[in-house]
Order: C-alpha cells, then sequence, then structure tokens
C-alpha cells in the first residue's frame, strides 16, 4: 500500500488531520518546542542563581592556585599547582585504578568462570558460591569493608605482616603444630622447607602494601630491547609453525617454544649483562622500610574491591561465552582427534570470544566508572580531587561536574565505539 | 570450496586407546571427577583447604565466639569475657533503630512499619505468578501504594505528625529510595525504549542521546550533579527537599539503564504482531500498550530484577551527599566510642552484608526462576 494510493485527489481537512506523516512532523515540532522551552528556562536560571549567589563562572579557574594536596599523585604535584593540574594528577590516579583492577579483574575472572564450568564438584561450588556471595553485596559495602574493616585492623609499620611463600608456610607449620604428636614432626618439615626460600619481598601494614620497587641500571635498555624483540621472534615463530602444521601435519612445540623466546631470551640477556635490572626488597629497619614502594591502603583497598567485584561478574560473562559454544563443537573436536586442550584452544576459545569480548568491555567499562566511588574512602581518582575538593572550594559547581561528566562520558563513547567496530569485524561470516 | 584453504595433510595412525574407566555408579564417578588427576586431586584439597579456612571461622564469629547480650563495649571485650570474641550483636541491637529508621522519631515509627508491611503484602502476590488480581494488584502498588507511604511517611496531614526527610536514614532510605527509583524510571524508561525506536528522527536521537548521557557517567557523579547542579537549574527561591534531589537523579539515570533493557524486549517482538494490529485499525499508543509492551515487558522481567538489584546495591552510593541510608548509618556508627571494640566493625558489616545479601539474592533467584518460566511458555 503506497502513500499515493491512499491520497485522494482533493483533500479533506480530516485527511490531513488523519496524515501520519503531518503528524509527525507535528509532533516532533512539539517535541523541539517543549525541549527549547525547557533549555531556555533552565539557561535562565542558572543565571539568575549565579548571579544571585556571587557564583564565578567560565573555565579560568583551571589556571587557579589550587592549595590543596593530593595524597597521591603520578606526576610531580604541590599544593601551589593549578586546578588544571589536579584534573591531570586525578585522571592519572582514576587510570591507574582502571589498569591495574582491569589486568586483574581479567586474570581472576577468567580463573573463576572456567573453576565453575569444572567437572570437580568442589571447585565449582566453590566458584559458584564466591560469584553469589561477592554479586550480591553493594560494591561501596566492599570497598569500605576492605577498607575499613580488613586493612583498618592491620598492625603498625613495626609488625607488618609479611607476605610470601615463606610466612605461608611458617604460618601453616604453626597451624599444623596445634594438632600435636606426629604432626609436630610434620609441622618441622614444614618449617624446614620454608627456609629454603628468601625473605618475603611484600609486606602489608595500616600504612598500606609495601612492594619490591623495579631498578634499571645501565644496559636495562637492552634486557627490554632483547624482550621485545622475543615477542616479535615468537609471533613470526607462531606464523611459520602454522604454515609448517598446515603443510606437513607436523606439529611444533610452539608453546614451549615461545616460552624460551618471551623469558628465557631476555633472563639470557640479563644474565649477560650482569643483572642490570633489578628489585629493591623492602626490609624493615627501626620505624620504616628502606627500599621497595608503598602503595596508599586507599589504593589497596579500592583495587581489592574493584578486582573481586569486577571478577564475579567477568566469571559470569565467561561462563556464558563458554556455554554458548554447543556441545556438538567440542564433540567434533574430539571425533576429529584433537586432544582435549587443543580443542579448547582452537575450537572452543576462539569461538567463545566471540560471544565474551562485548560484555567484557562492558565490564571494564563499569569497573572504571565504579572507580568513583574510591571517594568515599578518599582515594584521590578524578571524582574525588575534582568534583570532592575542587568543586568545595570554588563552588563552580556547573563546570566543574560536566568536566567530570564528560570524561566520564568520553571514555564510555569511544569504547562503545570500538566495541561496534570490533562487533563488526568478528561478527560469524556466515556462507 | 574453491576459496578454502588448501590442508594437505590427513592423518593416517590410530589415536591411542583412551585408559578403562574406574568404575561406574556414583562413588566412582565422584572419585574420579574429585581425585581423576594429580592436578584435580590438588585442586580438591586446596578447595576443601579454604572451603575450611573461610566457613568455620565465619560460623565461629557469627554464632560460636558471638556476645548475644551486653549493656557497652566492656560487655564484649575479651578481657571481660575472658575468651576471643566474635560478633558483638548488643551493638548491633542497641542500634538497631538507627539502622533501620535513621533518625525518624522514635513514636512515629510505627508508621514506617506500617509502610514496611504494607509494601511487603502486596509485593509477594504480584511475584507469585498464579496469583490471580494482578492487575488489581499491580494497581494498588505502583499507584496507590506511593500516594498512602507519602502520606504516611511524610506527614503534616490527617493528624500525622511532620517528619522532615533529613530525619529519615538507614533501611527506610534504602528502601525508599530503591523503590521510587524502581517505579517512577519504569514509565520513564518505556517511553524512552519506545522514543529510541521511534520512526521520528527528532524524537530518536533525543532519546538516544539522553539515553547514552545517563548510562555513560556514573551514578555518583549523577548524585553530584543532581545535588549541587539540579538546584542552579531551577529558578531562584526553589528549594527542593535533598532526598528528593537524589530521588530525581536515580530515577533518570536508572530510567536510562531499563530503556535498554525494554528495548531488548520491544526487538524480540516479531514485526507479525505489529502488522496484525495495523490491520485491526489500531493507532501507535493502541498497538504499544495493548499488544507489543505486554508482550515485550514479560519476556524482559528477568533483565529488569536484574537492573533493580543494582539499583538496590547503588542506594548505597547516596552515602557520598550526606543521605545516610543503611550502609551510611552503620559506617558512621563505627565512629561512637561507647562501642568501640575489636569486632564492631565486623559486626556491622557482617549485618549489613546479610540484609543486602538476603534481598539480592533473593531478586537474583527470582529473576533466574522467571526466566525458566518464561523459557518453557516460549518453547
Amino acid at each position: 500500500m503506497s502513500p499515493e494510493a491512499r491520497q485522494a485527489p482533493r483533500r479533506s481537512a480530516r485527511a490531513i488531520l488523519y496524515d501520519p506523516r503531518l503528524r509527525a512532523i507535528a509532533y516532533q515540532f512539539i517535541v523541539v518546542v517543549l525541549v527549547g522551552w525547557a533549555a531556555w528556562h533552565v539557561i535562565h536560571n542558572v543565571q539568575a542563581n549565579l548571579e544571585a549567589q556571587r557564583i564565578a563562572t567560565g573555565f579560568g579557574f583551571l589556571n587557579q592556585t589550587a592549595g590543596f594536596a593530593v595524597n597521591q599523585s603520578l606526576i610531580p604535584y604541590q599544593e601551589s599547582d593549578t586546578y588544571g593540574r589536579v584534573f591531570v594528577v586525578g585522571l592519572l590516579n582514576t587510570l591507574l585504578v582502571a589498569v591495574i583492577g582491569i589486568v586483574l579483574s581479567t586474570i581472576l575472572g577468567f580463573i573463576i568462570g572456567v573453576a565453575r564450568l569444572s567437572s570437580n564438584y568442589v571447585v565449582a561450588r566453590l566458584a559458584e558460591g564466591y560469584v553469589e556471595i561477592v554479586r550480591n553485596l553493594p560494591l561501596l559495602f566492599q570497598i569500605l569493608f576492605w577498607y575499613l574493616a580488613v586493612l583498618g585492623a592491620l598492625p603498625g609499620v613495626r609488625n607488618s605482616v609479611a607476605i610470601g611463600v615463606q610466612p605461608s608456610l611458617a604460618w601453616l607449620a604453626d597451624k599444623v603444630a596445634l594438632f600435636g604428636g606426629g604432626a609436630l614432626t610434620l609441622a618441622e618439615y614444614i618449617r624446614s622447607a620454608s627456609a629454603w626460600f628468601g625473605p618475603p619481598d611484600f609486606f602489608v601494614n595500616n600504612r598500606g602494601l609495601i612492594v619490591p620497587e623495579p631498578v634499571f641500571h645501565e644496559g636495562g635498555m637492552i634486557v627490554l630491547a632483547v624482550l621485545a624483540f622475543g615477542i616479535v621472534a615468537a609471533i613470526v615463530m607462531r606464523g611459520w609453525a602454522r604454515r609448517r602444521l598446515d603443510a606437513t601435519g607436523r606439529a611444533f612445540p610452539v608453546g614451549l617454544a615461545s616460552v624460551a623466546l618471551v623469558i628465557g631470551l631476555p633472563l639470557l640477556a640479563l644474565a649477560a649483562m650482569g643483572f642490570p635490572v633489578g628489585f629493591t626488597r623492602p626490609e624493615l629497619r627501626g620505624f620504616n622500610f628502606v627500599g621497595g614502594v608503598r602503595l596508599n591502603p586507599e589504593l589497596v583497598a579500592l583495587v581489592v574491591a574493584l578486582t573481586t567485584y569486577t571478577a564475579s561478574f567477568i566469571a559470569e560473562v565467561v561462563r556464558a561465552g563458554i556455554l554458548a559454544v554447543s556441545r556438538g563443537q567440542s564433540e567434533a573436536a574430539a571425533a576429529l582427534g584433537l586432544k582435549r586442550g587443543v580443542a579448547l584452544r582452537l575450537i572452543v576459545i576462539p569461538q567463545a570470544l566471540r560471544v565474551i569480548v562485548p560484555p567484557l568491555t562492558n565490564q571494564y567499562l563499569n569497573l572504571t566508572k565504579n572507580s568513583t566511588l574510591g571517594a568515599a574512602i578518599g582515594y584521590p581518582d578524578l571524582f574525588s580531587v575534582f568534583a570532592g575538593s575542587a568543586l568545595n572550594i570554588t563552588g563552580q559547581a556547573i563546570e566543574i561536574i560536566a568536566i567530570t561528566m564528560a570524561v566520564y562520558l568520553f571514555i564510555s563513547l569511544v569504547t562503545s565505539m570500538l566495541m561496534t567496530w570490533y562487533n563488526a569485524r568478528i561478527m560469524l561470516r556466515e556462507r | 570450496m574453491t576459496a578454502a584453504p588448501q590442508r594437505i595433510f590427513v592423518r593416517k595412525m590410530m589415536e591411542a586407546p583412551r585408559p578403562r574407566p574406574l568404575g561406574t555408579g556414583r562413588v566412582a564417578l565422584l572419585a574420579h571427577r574429585l581425585f581423576g588427576t594429580p592436578l584435580n586431586g590438588l585442586l580438591t584439597i586446596l578447595g576443601v583447604a579454604v572451603l575450611v579456612l573461610l566457613v568455620w571461622p565465619t560460623f565461629r564469629f557469627l554464632f560460636v565466639d558471638a556476645v548475644w547480650d551486653g549493656a557497652s563495649r566492656v560487655d564484649c571485650l575479651p578481657e571481660t569475657v575472658k575468651r576471643p570474641v566474635g560478633a558483638c550483636w548488643p551493638f548491633i541491637q542497641a542500634r538497631f533503630g538507627q539502622f533501620i529508621y535513621g533518625f525518624y522519631p522514635q513514636p512515629q515509627r510505627w508508621r514506617v512499619d506500617i509502610v514496611f508491611a504494607a509494601g511487603a503484602l502486596l509485593l509477594l502476590p504480584l511475584l507469585i505468578p498464579r496469583f490471580p488480581f494482578k492487575i488489581f494488584n499491580a494497581f494498588l502498588f505502583f499507584i496507590a501504594y506511593p500516594a498512602a507511604a507519602y502520606v504516611l511517611l511524610v506527614g503534616g496531614r490527617f493528624g500525622l505528625e511532620y517528619v522532615e526527610t533529613r530525619a529519615w536514614g538507614g533501611l527506610l532510605i534504602t528502601m525508599v529510595i530503591s523503590y521510587t527509583g524502581i517505579i517512577a524510571s519504569l514509565p520513564l524508561g518505556m517511553l524512552l525504549a519506545l522514543g529510541r525506536r521511534s520512526n521520528m528522527p527528532i524524537v530518536r536521537t533525543l532519546s538516544i542521546a539522553f539515553i547514552e548521557f545517563w548510562r555513560g557517567v556514573p551514578l555518583i557523579t549523577v548524585l553530584f550533579f543532581a545535588t549541587y547542579m539540579l538546584p542552579l537549574f531551577l529558578p531562584p527561591g526553589w528549594n527542593v527537599d535533598a532526598l528528593l534531589r537524589v530521588l530525581i537523579g536515580v530515577t533518570l539515570f536508572s530510567a536510562a539503564y531499563l530503556a535498554e533493557v525494554i528495548r531488548g524486549g520491544l526487538q524480540a517482538i516479531p514485526r507479525g504482531q505489529f502488522e496484525g494490529a495495523a490491520a485491526l485499525g489500531l493507532g501507535y499508543w493502541k498497538t504499544m500498550g495493548l499488544i507489543v509492551l505486554p508482550q515485550a515487558l514479560k519476556h524482559v522481567i528477568p533483565g529488569l530484577v536484574n537492573s533493580f538489584i543494582a539499583l538496590f546495591k547503588d542506594t548505597s552510593l547516596v552515602l557520598t551527599v550526606s543521605i545516610f541510608d543503611l550502609l551510611g548509618q552503620v559506617r558512621s556508627s563505627f565512629a561512637d566510642p561507647n562501642w568501640a571494640t575489636p569486632s564492631t566493625l565486623f559486626t556491622g558489616f557482617a549485618f549489613a552484608g546479610i540484609i543486602y545479601f538476603a534481598v539480592s539474592f533473593l531478586m537474583s533467584r527470582y529473576a533466574l526462576a522467571m526466566e525458566r518460566r518464561l523459557n518453557t511458555d516460549v518453547r
């Protein structure tokens, strides 16, 4: 039924009133008028309010001195720096948490997601319990819990808790020894085993987490160059191995060779150059630690909470992705004689990734947006230093909240554009 | 088939036969699954160890070592009790009123109780699919109940004493924000979803812009927007209640998410339904209201419930704008020196955690059950 067919040569007023196209134009006109009217009112009110409250306008404040301290900064910052610099400091802190959180939650999420599908009853139930508990508690609850209850309950610097193989084994030995009798001998064995490991590298106390600090001496760049070379060589080698497999059917131990190239080669270079890259071991001397870097408790609590929370969602994404690959695929792979690992790598994972990646990106985005909750424990992220401290001092709510929202909006929109592009690329090309 | 890459290799030797299964029956299967390979055995042992190390201390903390009655912090100190002390439940007892009602005046708290009870009584039959009078029930729950609850909670009418929202707090605030967020954002979300699928370019663009904007920013910036920026948008002299501002922010935010969920349901409706409605001579609103939306909403009930869970958990964020919900009250109670004991923090978190977990978990189980039910309908 074409529109022409419905149009009578002479249109009555009634026909015009019921013409869907004219109606659409009229409706949209009304919408535009309403939105414009509301916008005009808002702008008018904002001007009146700002004048009445004597709030400065414009973005000139970005060049003014901020005058407050920020307790964590990746770039040099002091109180006499400008609000513009505060913005950069906050943005970098947000990105720091986001990057660490994304890496760690991906690892944890994949492990738990795969564990949920394990045929091992204990492992599967444990993973399920983790997901159910962590997913059903508010994130802010978890951040406060880690910050106030867990990190806050840790001892002071002098009684720092060491994290590592040796302290864990010593703790285990103590627990075993509690049983008495024959267990005492076992505890002795564990203690002597713990002596094989070096002193611990990680310490945690109520001031934060102390980790080894990487140090570069002369020749460090060469080792990095060798590492880059190893990665490139591994990629080239994979391509060659695949071509040879296609042509002759002879498999090449790609995994082992990759490890040798990516890890072994740089290690050799490291030894050859006399270990120019190293870590300074944190050591407790008197009232403080010598060597190592201290991570603020706010950062640690935020990263732990964001990681564990997001990991529980990623685990569900991964599980759904693996389940989305029909059983027939792995059965067909088995029928072709592929081993389980090979079938997983060549058949299941490529298909599962197609399902996993879009919601996974969504989770990364959520993690980045959720990092704003660090404001509740005083982590100096973009939101906290800018929409918190800077807003309090300048009172320029409109500019500051608009900038803050724009940054997150920008990150979201760019990610979703990338996602659309990726989806179009990996879409199943069916015949 | 010409485009396919050339694969010359064909396997000629046979794969070695797999080892014979250890046995049949449940025990053998369990043994195989738990200890079939050395790695599996190790994982089982590790898993059991983690379970024992986590569950037993938690159980001890909550029940065995817990102190059940007392009057002050002294009763919860290990020195007084002369044994390791777990949860300090008297702390929760002493603060219970504050955790549930905030600073709602003591003699008026029956009003909150009635609102809670009425809400539960109306919600329960709504959730059970087999229960009749759904339309009437929904009318009560979504339209009559909020009006009655508003009058009852705020007061100032019918001889009820006026209680300003600043005195509200605790679980009351958590529930008020989640409930209002849900019922106010649902119609808005429906409109936005329809707008996004509309044929009118301006309406569609505005809907997309609105949805993408609110979905792109973190909730906490929305709360700050509502608290600090919204008052500037209103004519000078207009004073909007702090709680109402937050409610507006939460509603806009959650409407954008609901719109996307509902859009998923709209997309699942086959074209034939629209064409059938058009053939019957139904206009746009009748088509949507009578034919499309009822089916679409039914499809997306699990998604809607999941959004509500997210909203319920997110209400805790209001503590950043000085509105103290359950989590906010628990947190502020930690500052009380009268109850400062080593286990106070863990006790408070345990109490709030159990409430949050119970509500979210029940809702998610409900969503799962609905999903299964709806799936069988489709088949």
